[in-house]
């Protein structure tokens, strides 16, 4: 029937490892704080990446234009019955890596037109979330939808609906599970602010990545394995997908909370004390943007490995769901040595994280709703209140959710 | 004992002056053109409406075009509440400073003037005074013609000789003795006669006659103003192949690094030594003309993303910095320049980068100069906003000489220049070579000066103002 993501996933910590956090740039409401990584650090005296850093793995972007997707999950053809993802994707990424650590064969070489289907004006048609493509010599190149690829996941979650068949829940529930399951975003454009911080960021010439804070809220964590391609996908962070609370922030507090750090003059007698002094501005900085990532960071994940690639592994993460604290989905890509290639997440809105949350706790009692409601603490008509609000009211049979319903005004 | 009234007084004109090098309107990299104007239009009211004699007065600071023609515009347009004691002062300055401005700049004033019908006795005096003794004359009246002739019947100026036929007929005159206006007439009908015409006066007829564009460019080339020459080198290497020579001596440092830094990194490279060459001789000239001297001098020069400027001032701080750097070594016993984001060949910067003004700082101080030159936008973001607290605290333990912060990139929100910090002062700044003038105002801003002093500063620049005139009349 359908596929369920994350059932045989492994519980993970998440951490920036191979990458360091530099200070912070501000403008209006939006945050964004430089990811160097450090073995391009050493080498960088200005443009160019040190000629020893590895290149075996890069990524580009394939644009989609202002197009509407449908991409099939299984293994039909996308314009075939089957289960699909349709969504909003102005752009791909292109992944080439080597297995044998030797650089990637030149990037937009064998970019020519794509072999991807295209169907009307508006619809593209795709094969999956990642799809091989064809590679060059040692080189290999995939093709990834980024963040759909993390969101289709938690989309996904406990997507086969009841395993017993309990009598209260709906025909529907028992035959299609959660299908079809929707979530709403906002494009990164919509947010007020954020095409002028991004247009007057000054990129890092060693940089990799960026944590993108609105109103010091983490938004969204981007990561890529070079500095070139990080300056070319800069500006698509446009173009992402953000959830609705960071769109209200960004209107509600049009300026990012006033944040400085600043030095202790009293002592400093030689040029040595100074530098000195910079340098601790510069920790409480980093510290400071630990803080307010650490929503993120050593954050217990479960992760879902999708691909292995060489010495690289793909995969996508949900964190433990919990309605009081921030929950980010993502993908990242690892290095085999723990070093973080490639990263980017999505900050769920309180209602997303909710309704994850109610799944959870059903999937983890059994789809039993008066042990899922004891685990709740509440009770089975609160419950069935709870399902109503997170939209999932259509899992239950029509006269057991009135009765329901009816006990809970009681 | 200063009042808190003079202190203010002193600290606003300050502001103005910093205002006036630095803001021309443009769009900047933080700021857009609207936010620009309605900040620069305040300041101007404001410092008009409160120290009117003053503002008058900063005409002479030697403060950008834009700005002499908006104080110029104002003062003009409110003669009524100049006081009787400095009706004659200003009105000299006034006369002065539109005799300075280049004449396409005077004669977009004087048009604005006849827009806004600003017609006083005192402007329709000046005006005239202004187109009466013009030097080419005959020249402005071709190529500006409308909005000369605009000026012209604004302050009621008498179209005498053949200006009368061509201003009200037209160039359908049967035939003129003076000789750029029969070129003119003729240039309407034979495309031999458009060669003799100012290159931007022939351009529009060269299209009339459907002359290719090589044809007329290597038929024009003798016309053109060497501004016109720089300023058609990738044209005319298009169209020619090869593109038109230009004097770099006669190009201020700041214009030539300018377009040294419009060519790309190749041709740089391979062109370093003649570059590098126009870019001193440029340099040695312009402190020949202030008379700049200096001693060991540090440069702190920012090339941060940011100094790419807008699309209307293209890579303008980037190329004040270069500037900077060759103006003062060529002023200087000893000049070292500390980029933001270190380079090998100065010739190659680019705007790269994050703005690290702390790291370049610390490394000019231990260099121990007698001087220190900042040229950023004041947008330090790495750590952001430390730079000026570095500064604060070295100035006040002795580390650091006296430093000073210029700034060509006017801040609507900072109404000026965006200051580094308290600690420092901050000048805005036009071009390299007016970097004396903003050393002196920038002692001002920070030694606490009174205002008489400030005054007398400027009533010596007033003297020297006025008094090249007389020497010249």
């Amino acid at each position: 029937m359908s596929r369920e993501a994350f059932r045989h996933a492994s519980p993970a910590v998440l951490d920036f490892q191979g990458l360091r956090i530099a200070p912070p740039q501000t403008l209006g409401a939006v945050r964004l704080v430089p990811l160097v990584r450090e073995r391009f650090l050493a080498a960088s005296g200005g443009e160019a990446a040190g000629p020893d850093a590895p290149r075996d793995l890069r990524i580009a972007a394939r644009d989609y234009g202002d197009s509407v997707a449908v991409v099939e999950l299984g293994r039909n053809a996308p314009s075939e019955p089957g289960l699909k993802y349709v969504s909003f994707v102005p752009h791909g990424l292109i992944v080439s890596y080597t297995g044998d650590g030797s650089p990637v064969a030149a990037l937009g070489a064998s970019f020519g037109p794509t072999s991807e289907t295209r169907k009307g004006r508006f619809v593209h048609l795709m094969h999956r979330m990642v799809k091989q493509e064809p590679g060059e010599g040692a080189t290999s190149r995939f093709r990834m939808l980024p963040l759909h690829l993390a969101m289709e996941g938690f989309l996904a979650l406990h997507f086969n609906g009841p395993d017993i068949v309990w009598s209260e829940y709906s025909q529907q529930a028992i035959r299609k599970g959660l299908d079809p399951r929707s979530e709403r975003a906002v494009r990164g454009a919509w947010l007020p602010g954020l095409e002028e911080a991004l247009r007057t960021f000054e990129i890092l010439p060693a940089q990799v990545g960026v944590l993108m804070f609105i109103a010091d809220a983490l938004a969204c964590a981007f990561v890529l394995p070079h500095p070139d391609d990080y300056r070319r996908l800069h500006g698509s962070l446009l173009d992402d997908f953000f959830g609705e609370l960071l769109r209200d922030y960004a209107i509600l507090y049009p300026h990012a909370p006033a944040a400085h750090a600043p030095i202790d003059g009293a002592g400093v007698k030689t040029l040595d004390d100074l530098v000195r002094q910079v340098a601790r501005v510069r920790a409480d900085w980093r510290a400071y943007a630990e803080v307010l990532s650490a929503g993120l960071l050593d954050r217990a994940v479960k992760v879902e490995q999708v691909r292995t690639m060489g010495p690289f592994r793909l995969e996508r993460f949900v964190p433990v769901f919990d309605p009081d604290v921030e929950c980010h989905i993502g993908e990242r890509m690892v290095r085999d040595d723990g070093t973080l290639e490639y990263l980017k997440t999505y900050r769920l809105s309180g209602a997303q994280v909710r309704r994850a949350y109610l799944l959870e706790q059903l999937a983890a009692a059994q789809w039993n709703l008066a042990q899922a409601a004891e685990a709740l603490r509440c009770t089975v008509p609160q419950l069935g209140q709870r399902l109503v609000n997170a939209g999932f009211g259509f899992l239950l049979k029509p006269a057991v959710l009135e009765a329901l319903l009816r006990a809970a005004r009681r | 004992m200063t009042t808190a009234h003079e202190r203010v007084a002193r600290e606003d004109l300050l502001t103005f002056v910093s205002a006036c090098f630095a803001g021309t309107g443009q769009r900047e990299f933080y700021s857009d053109s609207r936010g620009q104007g309605i900040s620069i239009g305040f300041l101007h009211e404001y410092v008009l409406g409160n120290y009117r004699s003053l503002y008058a007065r900063v005409l002479a600071c030697g403060i950008n075009d834009y700005n002499q023609a908006e104080i110029i515009f104002r003062l003009l347009g409110s003669g009524r509440r100049v006081a009787p004691e400095h009706r004659a002062e200003e009105g000299a300055l006034l006369y002065r400073a539109i005799e300075r401005l280049q004449p396409q700049r005077a004669m977009r004033l004087l048009a604005r003037l006849a827009e806004g019908r600003v017609n006083n006795r005192r402007t329709r005096a000046i005006v005239r005074r202004y187109l009466d003794n013009a030097r080419d004359r005959e020249l402005w009246a071709i190529k500006y013609r409308r909005r000369f002739r605009v000026a012209a019947a604004h302050a009621h100026l008498p179209f005498d000789g053949e200006l009368g036929s061509l201003f009200v007929k037209g160039w359908r005159e049967k035939a003129y003795t003076t000789p750029l206006f029969e070129s003119f007439r003729r240039a309407h009908f034979a495309e031999s006669a458009i060669y003799e015409l100012p290159y931007s006066i022939a351009e529009g007829l060269a299209r009339k006659h459907a002359v290719p564009r090589d044809v007329f460019l290597r038929k024009i080339e003798p016309r053109m103003t060497n501004l016109e020459r720089l300023r058609l080198q990738d044209t005319t290497r298009d169209a020619l192949g090869t593109a038109v020579g230009f004097d770099p001596r006669r190009l201020s440092p700041t214009r030539l690094a300018t377009y040294v830094l419009s060519l790309p990194g190749a041709e740089r490279a391979a062109r370093r030594g003649e570059l590098t060459a126009a870019l001193e001789a440029s340099a040695a000239r312009a402190v020949r003309r202030t008379n700049a001297r200096f001693g060991r001098v540090a440069c702190v020069l920012d090339r941060s993303w940011s100094s790419s400027g807008s699309s209307e001032k293209r890579r303008r701080l980037l190329a004040v910095a270069l500037a900077t750097s060759f103006f003062v070594r060529a002023a200087a016993a000893e000049q070292r320049a500390f980029w933001t984001c270190p380079t090998p060949d100065e010739l190659l910067v680019d705007a790269v980068g994050q703005t690290d003004l702390v790291t370049p700082l610390l490394e000019a101080m231990a260099w121990k100069p007698d001087l220190v030159i900042v040229v950023s936008d004041g947008f330090d973001n790495d750590p952001p906003g430390t730079a000026g607290e570095v500064l604060a605290i070295a100035r006040g333990s002795g580390l650091c000489p006296f430093t000073l912060h210029v700034n060509p990139v006017f801040d609507d929100v900072s109404l000026g220049p965006k200051p580094l910090g308290p600690g420092v002062p901050t000048m805005g700044i036009r071009d390299a070579e007016d970097l004396p003038t903003a050393i002196a105002f920038g002692a001002f801003a920070n030694g606490g000066a009174t205002l008489a002093e400030l005054d007398a500063a400027l009533g010596a620049r007033v003297a020297h103002f006025l008094g090249a005139t007389e020497a010249a009349a």
